[in-house]
């Protein structure tokens, strides 16, 4: 039944012109919202030439854009990396047969889980400042990767846990009857097939962590959002600066995500290969205890 | 030990502002986020297509650059303040209204594509049967639809109500006098990175691990035995 969905059924006659004066009205509505906003703007001078000039300027691209990006983009890359090498460790951890190690690892992932990124990313910060560990022009560097590290690191954990839970039970069977031992199943048979089907889903975490980026604005990291602000106050244009930024940042979250549902998609076309985690799941920043796919 | 009995008063009043920016957010959020729902669900595609671009933009800016425009984009500039400007906590309300807004634009998005995810696990049979046994729209929703939809709904929507525990730490970028903003003011004076950290942690800890727990327990038990 085409245009069937579970709350409405296939529009008839009476159906469809009713839904073409609901959009019409829509429509109506939503010019009358943005004329207000555009004439609000224009009344405090926000949409003079003046105010986005500056744009055009190279100078204003290569002093405050580009050291921005250039920290967005550096913080994100580390914190990536070494989010997949604790996330692995914490995952296979928390698959462990021994119950000592099983438990460990569960009380860091949750725990990490628990605590705001903003909180672990002050309390590194300072802690490195007042133990000199880096020199101070590398310190609010150091305390974001720290921060995006430990939290991504953690729900990088649990990505691999339900990767590996969603496995069919006969490869581990398999596995086992063959005799090998659960190191070498981990190594050889089931992470490399979880790896796949975490694809997806990693991407997206990617795109949390080049949001979460932002949030070093608080120990005075030069990112994108504070390079916003800096031109703000210069040329004495918020507005659109942020503005300008917020597009930057749509656009390549908005790219990546799109891949990732792509990928998604790709890969559960595939017959070959375990079906992938879904890439678009809801939240998967959340509750400790609950799953994050 | 004396830094907690000295701080004390202020930490209680610091996580009490997160717990309330937290209930006001999810209130707005709540209902923002149904209605988008609805929008992205109904069957007019114009009202879909706002509901689908306010989702994809929202969710893929962070929320720093949103709180950090309504308090300079919003309120310096534009002049729009949420609170009475002769007011003697004139700067305190009008900060904290407008963490409540950009939290609650945020977090719309997030509780839209959760309510949508729970519209999609229902059955397509379900509301077929409810039609052919002539429900009319009303009572297939009421009956047969929402409750099902609820249900599924339960565990990803505390963990959006988790993560905007989270988030409202963000709103110390524009002075809002919550717990990280009180952390950093702690550290500075007394410089007990550690314990003042620990103290920090554990609060937050403890507000969303039993939110957790109890979400996790409650959409267990009212899943939906397909």
């Amino acid at each position: 039944m085409t245009g069937a969905s579970v709350l409405f059924d296939a529009p008839g006659p009476r159906a469809r012109v009713r839904n073409h004066v609901i959009s019409g009205v829509t429509v109506v509505v939503v010019a009358a919202v943005a004329w207000v906003v555009y004439s609000r703007l224009d009344a405090k001078g926000q949409l003079t030439a003046a105010k986005w000039e500056p744009f055009l300027t190279a100078d204003l691209w290569r002093t405050y854009v580009l050291p921005g990006v250039q920290g967005t983009l550096t913080a994100a890359a580390v914190s990536i990396v070494f989010a997949l090498a604790l996330g692995f460790v914490l995952g296979v951890g928390r698959l462990s047969t021994h119950t000592g190690i099983r438990w460990v690892s569960s009380v860091i992932v949750e725990f990490f889980r628990a605590v705001p990124v903003l909180i672990m990313m002050i309390f590194a910060y300072f802690l490195y400042a007042n133990y000199d560990l880096f020199p101070s022009k590398h310190l609010a560097l150091a305390g974001v990767i720290t921060g995006l590290t430990l939290y991504n690191g953690a729900v990088i954990a649990e990505i691999v846990r339900a990767g590996v839970n969603a496995l069919p039970r006969g490869q581990g069977e398999a596995a086992s009857a063959l005799g090998l031992t659960w190191g070498q199943t981990m190594r050889a048979i089931l992470l490399p097939q979880a790896v796949t089907s975490m694809l997806p889903v990693l991407i997206s975490q990617v795109v949390v962590v080049l949001k979460d980026t932002a949030i070093g604005y608080q120990i005075t990291f030069v990112e994108m959002v504070r390079q916003g602000t800096a031109v703000g106050s210069s040329y004495g244009n918020y507005i659109p600066a942020l503005i300008v930024i917020a597009l930057l940042m749509i656009t390549v979250n908005f790219g990546l995500s799109s891949f990732a549902v792509w990928l998604e998609q790709r890969l559960r076309q595939s017959k070959r290969g375990p079906a992938p985690l879904e890439a678009g799941a809801v939240e998967q920043e959340g509750a400790p205890g609950a799953k994050v796919v | 030990m004396e830094i907690f009995t000295e701080y004390s008063d202020q930490i209680f009043a610091a996580f009490w502002t997160t717990i309330q920016l937290t209930v006001f957010s999810a209130v707005g959020a709540l209902v923002l986020g149904t209605v988008l729902a609805a929008m992205r669900l109904a069957p007019v595609p114009m009202l879909n297509w706002i509901g689908t671009s306010y989702v994809n933009i929202v969710r893929n800016t962070p929320l720093t650059l949103i709180i950090i425009f309504a308090s300079l984009g919003l309120a310096q500039t534009l002049g729009i303040t949420m609170a009475n400007r002769r007011s003697p906590t004139f700067i305190i309300d009008s900060n904290f209204r407008l963490a409540v807004l950009g939290l609650t634009v945020y977090t719309a998005a997030f509780v839209c594509e959760t309510v949508r995810s729970g519209v999609n696990t229902v059955p397509l049979g379900q509301a077929e049967a409810a039609r052919s046994l002539g429900l009319s729209f009303g009572q297939n929703l009421a009956i047969v639809l929402l409750p099902q939809a609820f249900r599924a709904v339960l565990i990803p929507m505390g963990s959006v109500l988790i993560a905007l525990t989270k988030n409202t730490t963000i709103a110390s970028a524009i002075g809002v006098a919550e717990a990280a903003l009180l952390m950093k003011e702690m550290i500075e004076t007394t410089a007990a990175v550690l314990f003042v950290g620990s103290i920090f942690a554990l609060g937050f800890v403890i507000l969303t691990l039993p939110l957790g727990l109890l979400f996790g327990w409650l959409g267990k038990r009212m899943a939906v035995a397909r």
